[in-house]
């Protein structure tokens, strides 16, 4: 009974998943046979050295990508018979990124970039700029809601990023080394923010080369050449012991 | 995505890359302009032959010497004939009662002098109803005298460019000047008036057909022109013309009688064809501009390709990608060939207003068909890199790899 209620309360949901890229003549296998299960409102680092598949995962998670086999259930849909349409939307609604290079669209203001997921999912510009106001005041941005990106510091930038990904109250927040272009200072700080928002409840999936950002992480996953090959939990006294027995 | 966020989104993207919008936008300007500009050259020429025409009036028919098989294509200017025609010839044709008049002509060059200006110029001899059937008018004194076709009177008269350069300010009637080897006295100036049929009348002199025959020493006649009492009379003055000349030249009509109807339907296809081929320039010019279109958009997608892995992360499908794209591209297209219809249609105004002569005119079917093609290329060279892009995958295009 419990593993059934647990399947259920899974929000990701990923079994036996294989991607195999072909790079140049070899094929790649990027990811073997994963099996994944994460609930809402897990705080998870995902760990390795570059090649061993942790961007592809993220971009599956993300649906930026379609395994070749194996099935992936998100909010218990499942969503390889979805059409690129059904995905697009599903991602905009439930899935906030945040990227390394924070990639802001340099033409648009802070309010404007933080606005765009609401544009694209075609809100009206009035009911927008006031969340991109509430979400970046939360950030401590209010100062800066109408300077373009050229005119902030990369923290700034960062947070803006995150008011973006958050912008659409997303249930999962995927974050690809977001600290990685940021001194010492403003790391802390966006992964202060980061955990903020995981405490209100948001799954929050976290990209890293850090071992000090990993290990704060709840569960920690580490990959090598497309296996998750240790899956652990750091079961801080806070943390709820008979949730942490279900996930990990 | 709604409809006005896609404008603003473009409008966006437009404004705040200035150097990149302009480009492009100058890029299909010309494109546009070229086409609209070359065509209405094509058209101008066109018209102003068209034009030519109109002013001799309809009822004219040029006979010339020789017979030429004219089953379609231009017609013969020149023809070849043992028999030439003579001024006799001439005043047979008086007799038909369909013509009202009968101007012989000869011509050849010869130099005039003045002192020591001397030209060398085209000398038209004639006779009194050359004036009315080429429509000349003067300016200054009379027209050739009525005894042209029998007395070589040593007078002549003078286009107003040629007494111009001939005589500068003073008034050249009564004056004498040389023409070959006898001296004429001038009795008349034409006024200003543009070519005519590919004669420069302002750069020529007029005599009496009679003293032509005697300066060139030939009686041969260069053709013959007829004008109509009324236009419906042309086919049959045709078989009278062809009846009496062949009487006078031992039963052949070895003639060519081309109607002013025949040459401006020959002339029409020759312009025809003189106006596409300028079309086609102006098409090879807007497929140029084309490609420069291309290769600027091709360079602003790859630009904007993190925008679009972006666009993609954050929800957007390929299909709204593709609409981003196509909607900057329709709305930078339509602002470009706006600015080059406006620039062209300007130009050509300018023209036409500075220069009423030149009959300068932008053909409407130039106008479309530039519009279109700006259009169309401009979408689908905008559509194929940002195709190429939304394909991408969004991670790859977010790290600028292809």
């Amino acid at each position: 009974m419990i593993k059934q209620s647990n399947v259920k309360n899974n929000i990701i949901q990923i079994n036996q998943v294989n991607k195999t890229y072909l790079v140049g003549e070899q094929p790649l296998h990027a990811l073997k046979d994963i099996q994944l299960s994460i609930t809402q409102g897990e705080y998870i680092s995902l760990m390795g050295p570059s090649g061993s598949g942790k961007s592809t995962l993220l971009n599956m998670i993300g649906l930026l990508d379609r395994p070749d086999s194996g099935e992936y259930k998100l909010l218990n849909q499942h969503t390889e018979s979805l059409t690129e349409e059904q995905r697009a939307i599903l991602r905009r609604e439930h899935i906030g990124f945040v990227f390394q290079a924070f990639h802001l669209i340099p033409r648009l203001t802070a309010s404007e970039n933080v606005e765009l997921p609401l544009m694209l999912s075609g809100i009206s510009p009035k009911i927008r700029r006031e969340k991109a106001k509430k979400i970046l005041t939360e950030l401590g941005l209010e100062q800066h809601l109408n300077q373009l990106p050229r005119q902030l510091s990369g923290g700034q930038l960062q947070r803006v990023g995150i008011a973006r990904a958050l912008i659409t109250e997303p249930k999962i927040l995927l974050a690809d080394e977001p600290t990685g272009n940021l001194d010492q200072t403003s790391g802390q700080e966006v992964t202060d923010i980061l955990e903020r928002y995981n405490d209100t409840g948001i799954t929050l999936i976290v990209v890293t080369h850090d071992q000090r950002l990993g290990n704060r992480a709840k569960r920690k996953l580490s990959m090598l050449d497309g296996e998750i090959i240790k899956d652990t939990c750091s079961v801080p006294s806070s943390f709820d012991k008979k949730n942490s027995n279900e996930t990990c | 995505m709604r409809l006005a966020d896609h404008w603003l989104f473009s409008y966006q993207a437009l404004v705040r890359h200035r150097l990149r919008s302009l480009m492009i936008l100058i890029a299909i300007a010309m494109g546009v302009s070229s086409v609209l500009l070359l065509t209405s050259i094509g058209e101008g020429a066109r018209l102003f032959i068209e034009q030519e025409f109109s002013a001799l009036g309809t009822k004219m028919l040029v006979v010339l010497p020789g017979k030429k098989e004219t089953t379609g294509g231009s017609p013969p200017i020149y023809g070849t004939s043992p028999r030439d025609l003579t001024i006799e010839d001439a005043q047979a044709l008086k007799r038909i009662s369909t013509i009202s008049h009968v101007a012989p002509i000869i011509a050849g060059t010869a130099s005039v002098s003045n002192l020591a200006v001397s030209r060398d110029i085209i000398i038209i001899g004639t006779n009194r109803d050359m004036f009315s059937v080429r429509n000349l008018k003067l300016q200054q004194g009379k027209m050739l005298p009525h005894s042209s076709e029998t007395r070589a009177n040593q007078v002549c008269v003078l286009g107003a460019k040629l007494a111009k350069e001939l005589f500068q300010n003073s008034s050249p009637i009564g004056q004498w000047l040389r023409i070959g080897e006898y001296r004429y006295r001038v009795i008349g100036l034409l006024e200003q008036r543009g070519e005519s049929l590919g004669l420069d009348l302002r750069d020529m002199a007029i005599i009496p057909v009679r003293s032509a025959q005697m300066l060139f020493n030939s009686p041969a006649l260069y053709r013959i022109l007829l004008q109509l009492k009324q236009t419906e009379f042309e086919s049959n003055t045709i078989k009278s013309v062809n009846n009496n000349v062949a009487k006078r030249h031992d039963g052949e009509a070895d003639i060519t009688i081309v109607s002013q109807d025949s040459m401006i339907s020959a002339f029409n296809k020759i312009l025809i064809g003189v106006t596409a081929s300028i079309g086609a320039i102006a098409a090879i010019s807007l497929v140029v501009a084309g490609i420069l279109i291309m290769n600027v958009s091709y360079i602003a997608v790859s630009q904007r390709q993190q925008e679009i892995g972006l666009l993609k992360s954050l929800g957007a499908s390929a299909k709204e990608v593709h609409r981003i794209f196509i909607i900057s591209s329709v709305v930078l297209t339509s602002f470009g060939t706006f600015a080059g219809l406006l620039f062209s249609y300007f130009l050509v105004f300018i023209v036409q207003y500075n220069f009423p002569d030149i009959p300068i005119a932008i053909p409407w079917w130039s106008t479309l068909a530039a519009i279109l093609m700006a259009f169309i290329l401009a979408i689908l060279f905008s559509w194929l890199p940002a195709n190429k892009a939304a394909s991408t995958d969004p991670i790859l295009a977010l790290r600028g790899e292809q």
